[in-house]
């Protein structure tokens, strides 16, 4: 570890935590409908779906709506993967993807997840990426923060009978919020050096007088917007990694700050809607309470260097390599692994499978936790308050009152929602793992012998359950096994949680607002965060430990051992 | 049902027009007018004909240039279908390695590389593959230890050949982003140069 890539790591944390502040306040500004500057456009599409913006919506029509959307997207994409061999913009000529393969890119991306079975630049059509992915990772992203506003709405006022308009939030934030920055950032991607080209791939003589194909594509604004709106899939197959996907430490630095600028932004959102500041900036602090010492623990694990190669000859100075590129080093994958897994973004800027075994081990637990520090979009916002809930909860179980958040009474209703909420991880996480671990036709997949073996099926569902998106990409994913299972592992990890988040909700919206009184248990200070973290981590985590157990931490003791597989 | 189907399919329908086809044509434009060079891949050219991207790595086994990282990728083997031979740099199927840190055939891989650099310790990024497999980088003490090779191959004093890696390392950016590194594909082209 070196102070300068202390300073690199504090100098992109403290990027975001600035920008969530006017980015937090204009986010809420755009749910409260205040922001216009595109109303003719924005008005085209509720004319198109015939929707009146102003009507509100109670928690089910709310879910409908979603569900609608969603399955809307999955449809279409589903359709232009499959046929992208005979659709036009495919100047290379790609075949339409398999049936199972289709299904799981289809979820994937529908459920702002992009784990990838296939590799971009040998796979799909520059139409696939544009039309298809392009356009979810925009709109699963704006999924994800409506329902979180939804929510959000639910704590502002007492009585309230309705959550919002679910089209009204959809296409304002994906207008207002996503679309400008996506264009700004794409812009200074291609500035530093990102392609954005409809044109074929070019055939380069090298010095030495071989051959290289160079791809390109249209992959700057589909970067930008993979980042903004915490999807994480690549452009190229290996992601962030890719010299055309993220060029310079400048790029990394842009990208860095977009995989957390939003989720973190939201907390402060959330302070505005339920009109109480401080209340956001607990949550801000859980949240980057954890991504802070998780960066720690990765840039410390990785810095140290593999003991094995530091045995063979390989000069410590520069920590374990192996997966890195030169151009970012340990501090900057490290706090990349840490970013985009708390996120739930999942792009990768170097290879998690190639990590030390701790190293590895931080991004995979961080997802299990419940993909909340920060979290996707919106999904993080709404996952980190069912983690509230229970908080409050077993506060209230410990001076035996009531337990209240903002005024409004949290009852037994609402924590078994917010436990079936919290069970669905562990259920399909560990539930497949268990099942692929000794099925022959999914340890075929596993690249790596020993425990890191199960590693790789473990963080295969934790990804794929957590919709995060990245990979011990050591697993071959591209079986009818792992696309089917995966695939489903995403889509309850999505809207198996969703639908008791709504509900809790509703609840939560028809009670009263209760005036904080003397005996009313604070939820800003510092006691709360440390009482929130602490449930995050037992309820969040702690089923998960066997598994880590048998995985990484037993890998990380065999290392220590000398031994290899 | 329609109350929930026709907005659902009309908007989707609309996003997928203006986010997927309209506002990407118009910006892949705007981007080919502002960056040309940038948003066309960075391209290098000399005499006339592509030799590669500045961005992306390319092999070098010759003594008389500067070799890159190890690297992971592999091309289909024409001999052979459904399977994949050795084929490093290869531009059009970007992949890392994927061992992980018990592998036993990664420290295979990784002892005989220290070997043939001559024995250890050796920089960490010159005996490891890198994540993408198109590293266009190497480490500042990497390409240290390859000057005295290129100078004696190419019949050059040692300085000029380290004079010119001192001249193409670059920094970090700002002075604090990222780590000092070499560019192989022009550090070779300016070697290339100096006849």
């Amino acid at each position: 570890m070196t102070l300068n890539g202390w300073a690199q790591i504090a100098l992109i944390l403290g990027l975001v935590a600035a920008t969530a502040i006017p980015l937090g306040r204009y986010t809420a500004a755009v749910a409260a409908g205040r922001v216009t500057f595109l109303a003719p456009l924005e008005r085209l599409f509720y004319a198109a779906g015939a929707v009146d913006p102003a009507r509100g919506m109670g928690w089910r029509a709310y879910t409908l709506a979603m569900l609608a959307s969603n399955l809307a997207g999955f449809l279409l994409l589903y359709a232009i993967l499959r046929l992208q061999g005979v659709l036009p913009l495919n100047p290379e000529g790609m075949s339409g993807q398999s049936a199972w393969l289709a299904f799981n890119t289809a979820v994937s991306f529908a459920t702002n997840t992009n784990w990838q079975a296939y590799s971009g630049e040998s796979g799909l059509s520059y139409l696939s990426q544009m039309a298809g992915l392009t356009v979810q990772n925009f709109l699963s992203a704006s999924t994800g923060i409506a329902l979180a506003l939804a929510l959000s709405r639910a704590f502002a006022a007492g009585g309230v009978k309705d959550l919002g308009n679910y089209w009204a939030d959809f296409v304002r934030i994906t207008l207002y919020l996503l679309l400008p920055l996506a264009l700004i950032l794409g812009l200074s991607l291609v500035a530093g050096g990102v392609p954005q080209s409809l044109s074929p791939y070019v055939q380069a003589t090298t010095l030495e007088g071989g051959s290289q194909t160079i791809p390109l594509g249209p992959a700057a604004f589909q970067v930008a917007i993979k980042q903004l709106g915490t999807n994480g899939g690549g452009f190229f197959g290996v992601n962030s990694a890719h010299p055309f996907e993220n060029p310079t430490p400048w790029t990394n630095l842009l990208q860095s700050w977009a995989i957390l600028a939003i989720p973190f932004a939201l907390a402060r959102t959330f302070g505005h809607i339920v009109r109480d500041i401080r209340q956001g900036w607990a949550l801000f602090a859980v949240m980057m309470g954890f991504v802070a010492a998780g960066v720690g623990l990765v840039y410390a694990a990785e810095a140290g260097g593999n003991p094995l190669h530091i045995a063979a000859g390989v000069d410590p100075a520069m920590g374990n390599m192996e997966g890195k590129e030169v151009r970012f080093g340990t501090a900057l994958s490290a706090l990349w692994a840490v970013a985009t897994t708390g996120a739930s973004n999942g792009s990768v800027n170097a290879m998690l499978d190639s990590f030390t075994p701790l190293g590895g081990m931080v991004p995979l637990f961080l997802i299990q936790l419940g993909e909340v520090l920060p979290g996707g979009v919106g999904s993080g916002l709404y996952g980190m308050l069912v983690f509230v809930l229970l908080a409050v909860f077993i506060a209230g179980l410990m001076v035996g009152r009531t337990p209240e958040y903002l005024g409004k009474k949290v009852q037994a209703k609402e924590v078994k929602l917010a436990m079936l909420a919290v069970l669905v991880l562990p259920i399909f996480i560990l539930g497949f793992t268990a099942v692929a671990a000794v099925l022959p036709v999914a340890t075929a997949s596993v690249q790596d012998a020993g425990p890191h073996g199960l590693s790789e099926i473990l963080y295969a569902y934790t990804s794929g359950a957590g919709n995060n998106g990245s990979a011990f990409g050591g697993l071959i994913a591209d079986t009818p096994w792992f696309n089917v299972t995966i695939g489903l592992a995403m889509l309850f990890g999505r809207y198996a949680v969703i639908v008791p988040v709504m509900a809790i909700a509703g609840s939560i919206a028809a009670k009263p607002k209760l005036a904080a009184s003397a005996g009313t248990f604070p939820t800003h200070g510092p006691l709360f965060v440390g009482l929130l973290a602490g449930v995050i981590l037992i309820l969040g985590g702690l089923q998960f430990v066997p598994a880590l157990a048998l995985g990484p931490i037993a890998e990380h003791f065999v290392l220590a051992a000398g031994k290899t597989f | 049902m329609t109350a929930i189907l026709r907005p659902a399919i009309a908007i989707i329908a609309l996003f997928t027009l203006l986010l997927g086809l309209a506002v990407p044509l118009a910006f892949t434009g705007l981007a080919g007018v502002l960056f040309p060079t940038e948003a066309g891949g960075s391209l290098v050219e000399r005499e006339g004909r592509v030799v590669g991207s500045a961005l992306l790595g390319q092999n070098f086994a010759s003594s008389r240039y500067f070799h890159p990282r190890p690297s992971a990728t592999s091309e289909p083997d024409p001999e052979n279908e459904g399977t994949t031979r050795v084929a490093p740099y290869n531009a059009a199927a970007s992949a890392a390695s994927q061992l992980g840190p018990t592998s036993g055939a990664l420290l295979e891989a990784v002892t005989e590389r220290v070997a043939m650099l001559g024995g250890g310790p050796v920089p960490a990024d010159a005996v490891t593959a890198s994540g993408s497999g198109l590293d266009p980088h190497i480490s500042p003490e990497s390409a240290a230890r390859q000057v005295r090779r290129v100078a004696q191959t190419r019949g050059l004093p040692e300085a000029r050949v380290a004079q010119l890696v001192a001249q193409h390392t670059e920094g970090r950016q700002f002075g604090v982003l990222g780590e000092p590194r070499v560019n192989v594909l022009r550090v070779n082209l300016a070697l290339d140069a100096l006849r």
